[in-house]
């Protein structure tokens, strides 16, 4: 059993040194007094605010806030484009009849549906879960439509010999066929949805809790201290989720060996 | 052991349309296989051997003429007819077990006579210990000795295999043909060989079947009344070979004459 520290990649100490330095020159300069310590707020004053921040118990219930609105609209969104992406690619005639609107309605940046989406849902937790929900579906379906498309006339020939149901076909041959594809399209929605939260809780702002809402009301306050420290967790659950999703991925494929 | 087909094919004629143009691809075929008879077809490339193939496995439809399974006209796949492509086509996320296992998704046994009959094969080729490998793991040679167990998992009544050795290097190929012929006495079954390797043919079958090109047709039925195990070098062995070989113009006593000519 390989303990954790082995599963960690081996890191360069020289790459610290660039954000060390930065460090240092920050609080230097915060120190000194060069700069007007309300804009420009000192590492050690971040490192205070966001103590504080999580010491209140509100930090719990932002970060919680968050995931629950990025899980929801993300199993929403992979749901609806691996079903999408399936139909798409395996049905001439749903291509012949829905392929060009899907399409054309990707070009529209998903930021440019919160307007409509907030005149539908209003600005509450339903409105946010389906705009993260868009923003998954795209990078899914579209890979799901590539996977799909990329089987080989040779494998659905071997379905054809032993006589598959087409509920067999899809179980057994076009889902395992298509998952590398499909895999890499679910891990940018994961990507996608979490900058989507991020974007939902900034744009369609409301009463309750989130990290977007922690740092949009930082600026208001002026807590420039916050703001940086909210960033911060907003980064590093990023990295979280980036880092289950790739180890998920080499999981669920291992059977494509060691050799790409 | 698995009931063997008597398979005949009566005046059967396929043709490919490519844009407008009509390409005649099988002219007129007809063949008579009896039951457990091991029958070779070679022929140079664009012969319709191939076409053939896929025309009796039921992957090709829309033929004139007849393709009869024990006295019945074929229609589309079924369990009865097993093949075994160039490819091994193995599914690449599932394991040697599993993917045996998939011929027998759509067959009548019962859970515990498909586990026996899967392991019974994997055994049969000599995979036994590698049930639990996947593709990505096993040599080329390995990975087609797992498509001939799913070919056979069902007991087809007839196999049908397509250049199964075509991709193989010389010793797997030899090793390959040798147990072919095994498992054939073995399973008592009716095989077709694609090849267009003449001594890979006549090592095999009880008779070849020569075919030419444009519109692909039977030129020449060559019988093989050799015992067997065969031994390749046998003068009646290289005989045989030596007659099929000059079917297609290719006479070694003319390259021999021309020896001494080119030394010259």
């Amino acid at each position: 059993m390989a303990t954790f520290k082995d599963k960690l990649p081996s890191i360069d100490p020289r790459g610290f040194v660039l954000p060390a330095l930065l460090l240092l020159v920050w609080q230097g300069i915060t120190a000194a007094g060069w700069v007007d310590t309300r804009i420009i707020v000192a590492p050690s004053a971040v490192l205070a605010a966001g103590w504080n921040w999580i010491n209140s118990g509100l930090a719990l219930e932002s970060i919680g806030a968050s995931l629950f609105r990025d899980a929801s609209g993300f199993t929403l969104g992979a749901a609806a484009g691996i079903t999408i992406g399936l139909l798409l690619g395996t049905s001439k005639l749903a291509n012949t009849f829905f392929g060009p609107t899907f399409h054309t309605l990707k070009h529209i940046s998903i930021f440019a549906w919160i307007p409509l989406l907030s005149a539908f849902f209003g600005r509450d937790d339903l409105a946010k879960i389906v705009f993260i929900a868009f923003a998954t579906l795209y990078p899914v379906a579209l890979a799901t439509i590539e996977g799909v498309r990329a089987i080989a006339a040779s494998q659905l020939e071997v379905a054809k010999v032993y006589g598959f149901t087409p509920r067999q076909a899809l179980f057994r041959l076009i889902l395992p066929a298509a998952s590398p594809q499909i895999i890499s399209g679910l891990h940018l929605g994961l990507i996608f949805a979490w900058l989507a939260t991020m974007g939902a809780e900034f744009l369609l702002a409301s009463t309750g809790e989130g990290l977007g809402m922690t740092v949009i009301r930082g600026r208001a306050a002026f807590r420039v201290d916050l703001i940086i420290f909210g960033m911060l967790i907003i980064g590093a659950f990023g990295m979280l989720l980036n880092e289950l999703a790739t180890r998920a991925e080499s999981r669920l494929l291992h059977w494509r060996g060691h050799a790409r | 052991m698995a009931h063997a087909g008597t398979l005949t094919i009566n005046r059967l004629n396929k043709d490919y349309r490519v844009k407008d143009k009509n390409l005649h691809i099988l002219d007129n075929v007809s063949l008579s296989i009896a039951p457990g008879e091991f029958v070779s077809i070679v022929g140079s490339s664009g012969c319709g051997k191939s076409t053939l193939l896929r025309l009796i496995i039921g992957l090709e439809e829309d033929y004139k003429g007849e393709i009869l399974l024990d006295g019945k006209p074929i229609s589309g796949t079924s369990l009865d007819r097993g093949i075994v492509f160039q490819e091994h086509r193995l599914f690449p996320w599932l394991s040697v077990e599993q993917n045996v296992g998939l011929a027998l998704q759509n067959s009548s046994l019962s859970d515990s006579e498909k586990q026996r009959s899967i392991q019974e094969h994997i055994e049969l080729v000599g995979l036994r210990g590698f049930e639990k490998a996947y593709p990505y793991q096993l040599s080329g040679g390995m990975s087609q000795r797992v498509a001939i167990a799913r070919g056979l998992v069902n007991r087809p009544e007839i196999l049908l295999l397509d250049e199964p050795f075509g991709a193989l290097d010389a010793m797997t190929k030899y090793n390959l043909q040798k147990e072919l012929q095994h498992i054939w006495e073995a399973e008592g079954i009716t095989m077709i060989l694609v090849t267009h390797d003449v001594e890979e043919a006549v090592y095999l079958g009880d008779r070849v079947v020569i075919m030419e090109p444009r519109p692909g047709r039977i030129k020449r039925i060559v019988p093989v009344p050799l015992e067997r195990p065969r031994n390749r070098m046998a003068l009646n062995f290289v005989r045989i070979k030596e007659e099929i070989l000059g079917e297609f113009g290719i006479n070694h006593q003319e390259e021999e004459a021309l020896i001494p000519a080119l030394a010259a």
